[in-house]
């Protein structure tokens, strides 16, 4: 039999890797085994795990939710796990889930980049179908390259940050990206075609609002996704090679893994075909770079000379009773490749990376932006910074689109898409606690419409309140423009109302009489849900809004002297 | 053919034959098979045993659970046949003190050899001495120095002003006094608050306070100049423990009577001084201006803050009619006597 290289019968692979299993010389290989070498398991386990993460997405919504773990990956995610670890001395909730990923990484290596990461599912899929490389250059373009440290000073600046009480993980944790592109990108790009085009395929996954939802960050996610996955065109798995924290992390842990490729300089011939495929660039043709492979078993597959094999506990320097046929007689570099004079200047980089997020004013208890207004369940803001993941599971849970990721100029660099509400946009509907529910770090605490209510056992400390509403009697429609309104006391959903009014009979330019409702606010039974500023018909600039201030999570930003804290 | 060519294909047929399998050269020694197998365990197990050590369900665990204290009681029960309030009038600060302190026990009685000594003076506002906002430093240079006669071994200084301390405890003239002195300076940081614990406070039951200066304090004595005030109608001894305070205290506006009597309630300081060298008589606490301030010649030591105030009021402000609503508060909840005509008092001319 032959592979098409020329050679007679120098061509068969073992059972299990084999395109042809070996000893069969001019026999076909059963259809089975064809269809199940590993590295066509692998891809039936990305499309799965790819497929699961969408259908976690899709059923992020009220009505689908049932009791699915829809943040899953981001649980088990333990770049996340174990930098909420780091900076609130804690494990919440299901992040414990992470030891899924941690224990496995720690015998086989990187096996998440290749069989279960979404993202890098889809830049190996889009760097598949855009290739356009010749064999040639593909073996080039796979060779390991100093580049590829950058991910690992990511880390560490990540790790210090967290350190410091500011967790910046989730601007480049691809889980995380990943769930922000969802969310604010393409499910309301599906939004937009239902409500534009209609039918299928579009209904299939039809949103859940009547109107499609709109966010301030989308054409900013969407750029970041676009460029990084359009990267692969130039550098195959660019983002994963060279930027993810949490591919990063999980090389640091393959440094100690039992499994790894390993080369017999016996067989190897140096053909370098083994890096044609290969995703990680970790030079299975010289010595391995454990941290680098993603496990994917491609260059098995690729090699002419059965010279590679996934083993356990592999010699890094075998006694040889042969001669060698390779001549690069190594087999192994374990640890990542960032030199010690890098990694301390890394260090510095993290120390000076702290300052330059957390100096911003717009997270200050002096100057935080007043419409910075955190979902209910939030913890203080030092706090929410030190475990909110950006990764927008509570945007996307969201039944009213009232919360956004958070621009720059409201949250700083810092800050930044983290979730706060536009009450323009919705509001904050009384008896749904969703976004509590999904966030995986506990940024938002998981409540319940007991304690977001105050009723029953939480009577005593009273509703959570995300801020305080206002009103502009200059564009009050009672107050200035003698016409007749407040809509917002009538859907004031708290009782007895916080919104109160001064009834008052006037006449009016025209000799009409008229009363007229002008509305006022009581600032102790305010909860911030905002619905009085969305239902507002002073539709441009309201004349009544919500601002942060009078939040009940902390005494920093309170109102009043007799403020309740929740 | 050379000879590598030939010891390459021979090689490669030879490897044809066979399949790869693990030869005896390839396996690990048992040495490092623990090692390494036994470094799996151990890092498995370690993070599964650290995960279950801070796991937290609930989310509790993580909000920070901040200390709470309490302030001791730094009341001295006053020597039999001592006075409440000692009043003394004249232009001597030395003098002055010496009497009005001696009126109410002397300073020997109040100041043990050694003790550590926290001194509060009011130092709110970047005003210059003149103008009477904030206490006059050559009186609380001459109590630093009685305090130091009377054998305190540390002597400090402490405010949290409202303008920016640096400017305030230098432009009072308070940051010289008190070097001069020989006393020492506390200026806040934001690591010098900690959360107090008021028990039985309407509105303060925990707030955050300037402690850092107050940590191995034996006695404390404040010493607070007397101003008109807008909304509390007057600013003396009983107001000058804001200045201890941290935290959103713009907030006190809204019951300044219940937050007045709550500092007193707070404070049981070992006695106080109300300095009525100069008054501000208008447009306080802040002043400005020095037709504002009235030369007043008057240096009150009492061991009631009550009614140490109360005399201030209607004796040195001369305003008639009720007394601010917050002594009136205290009174009530037994924390001092703000009738201070039937107090014991020596009132005297001295210098």
């Amino acid at each position: 039999m032959s592979c098409g290289c020329g050679k007679d019968g120098g061509c068969e692979k073992p059972v299990f890797f084999a395109k042809e299993p070996p000893g069969t010389n001019g026999v076909k290989a059963p259809w089975w085994m064809k269809a199940f070498r590993i590295t066509r398991v692998r891809v039936f386990s990305q499309a799965f795990f790819f497929g699961l993460f969408f259908f976690f997405i899709y059923v992020t919504w009220f009505s689908r939710l049932k009791g699915y773990p829809v943040s899953l990956f981001l649980e088990v995610d333990p770049l996340v796990g174990i930098a909420t670890a780091i900076a609130t001395h804690t494990v919440y909730r299901h992040l414990v889930w992470s030891l899924w990923l941690i224990i496995p990484t720690l015998l086989l290596g990187r096996w998440f980049c290749n069989w279960m990461c979404p993202y890098g599912t889809l830049h190996q899929f889009i760097g598949w179908l855009f290739n356009t490389r010749r064999n040639i250059d593909k073996i080039a373009i796979n060779r390991y390259r100093s580049i590829f440290q950058l991910k690992y000073i990511i880390l560490v600046v990540f790790i210090l940050l967290a350190a410091f009480g500011s967790l910046q993980i989730g601007l480049l944790d691809p889980i995380c990206i990943m769930y922000r592109t969802f969310t604010t990108g393409i499910a309301p790009a599906n939004d937009l075609a239902v409500s534009s085009i209609g039918g299928a395929p579009w209904q299939l996954f039809k949103p859940g609002t009547e109107e499609y939802r709109v966010f301030y960050a989308t054409w900013f996610v969407g750029l970041v996704f676009l460029g990084l996955v359009g990267m692969n065109l130039v550098i195959p798995r660019f983002f994963c090679r060279v930027l993810c924290p949490l591919g990063a992390l999980l090389g640091f842990l393959s440094r100690f893994a039992l499994w790894r490729i390993d080369r017999d300089v016996t067989r190897c011939t140096d053909c370098n075909l083994c890096l044609a495929h290969c995703e990680g660039a970790s030079d299975p043709q010289a010595a391995l770079r454990k941290s680098e492979c993603f496990v994917c078993f491609n260059c098995i597959d690729d090699c002419p000379e059965d010279a590679l094999s996934f083993r356990f506990l592999p010699v890094k320097k075998p006694v040889l009773t042969r001669q060698p046929l390779s001549k690069l007689p190594e087999t192994e570099v374990a640890w990542p490749a960032l030199p010690r004079r890098q990694l301390l200047l890394t260090g510095v980089l993290g120390v000076l990376a702290y300052p330059l997020v957390r100096l911003s004013a717009a997270v200050n208890p002096r100057a935080f932006d007043k419409k910075a207004i955190r979902p209910p369940g939030s913890v203080a803001e030092p706090e929410f910074l030190e475990r909110c993941i950006k990764c927008d599971q509570c945007i996307n849970v969201c039944p009213t689109n009232v919360l956004q990721p958070a621009t720059l100029m409201q949250a700083g660099l810092e800050g930044l898409w983290t979730p706060v509400m536009d009450m323009r946009i919705g509001f904050c509907q009384l008896n749904c606690t969703l976004c509590s529910e999904v966030c995986p770090t506990g940024a938002i605490q998981k409540i319940s419409t007991e304690k977001k209510l105050g009723v029953g056992r939480y009577a005593a400390a009273g509703p959570i309140s995300v801020g305080t509403a206002f009103f502009n009697h200059g564009r009050c429609l009672p107050w200035a423009m003698e016409t007749p309104c407040v809509v917002c006391e009538e859907v004031c959903p708290v009782s007895p109302k916080a919104i109160g009014t001064y009834d008052e009979q006037v006449k009016r330019w025209d000799g009409t009489m008229v009363i007229l409702n002008k509305p006022y606010m009581r600032p102790e039974l305010c909860i911030g849900c905002g619905i009085c500023e969305h239902e507002c018909p002073v539709a441009d600039d309201k004349a009544v809004y919500v601002t942060a201030v009078g939040e009940t999570r902390s005494k920093d930003r309170s109102l009043l002297l007799r403020s309740r804290q929740t | 053919m050379s000879d590598e060519q030939q010891f390459r294909t021979e090689r490669r047929k030879e490897n044809a034959a066979a399949p790869r399998e693990r030869l005896p050269g390839e396996w690990p020694t048992r040495r490092e098979f623990i090692k390494r197998v036994g470094a799996f365990a151990l890092a498995a197990g370690g993070t599964a045993a650290l995960w279950k050590a801070l796991r937290d369900p609930e989310g509790e665990r993580g909000k920070p659970q901040e200390p709470v204290f309490r302030l001791k009681n730094y009341r001295v029960a006053p020597p039999t046949g001592a006075k409440v309030l000692g009043v003394a009038r004249g232009s001597r600060y030395d003098l002055m003190l010496k009497m009005a302190i001696g009126a109410i026990g002397g300073i020997e009685h109040f100041i043990r050899p050694g003790d550590v000594v926290l001194i509060k003076p009011n130092v709110a506002f970047d005003r210059a001495p003149k103008l009477g906002a904030t206490t006059n430093p050559e009186v609380l240079g001459a109590l630093i120095r009685l305090v130091r006669e009377a054998g305190a071994s540390e002597i400090r200084v402490a405010d949290n002003p409202i303008e920016s301390p640096e400017n305030c405890f230098a432009k009072t003239g308070i940051a010289d006094a008190t070097h001069q002195a020989g006393a020492k300076l506390y200026m806040p940081t934001p690591a010098s608050f900690e959360m107090l614990e008021v028990p039985g406070a309407k509105l303060i039951a925990r707030w955050p306070f300037f402690y850092r200066p107050f940590r191995g304090v034996e006695k404390v004595i404040g010493i607070a100049p007397i101003k008109d005030h807008n909304l509390c109608h007057a600013s003396m001894t009983t107001k000058n423990w804001y200045g201890l305070l941290g935290g959103r205290r713009n907030q006190f506006h809204q019951d300044i009577h219940n937050i007045v009597a709550d500092l007193a309630l707070m404070m049981a300081p070992t006695f106080v001084v109300l300095d009525a060298s100069r008054v501000l008589l208008k447009n306080g606490p802040t002043g400005g201006d020095l037709s504002d301030v009235m030369e007043g010649h008057t240096l009150i030591a009492a061991t009631d803050q009550i009614a140490a105030d109360a005399f201030g009021f209607s004796e040195i402000l001369a305003r008639k009619g009720d007394l601010p609503q917050y002594l009136y508060h205290a009174r009530d909840r037994g924390l001092g006597n703000p009738d201070w005509r039937s107090v014991a008092i020596k009132e005297e001319q001295v210098g």
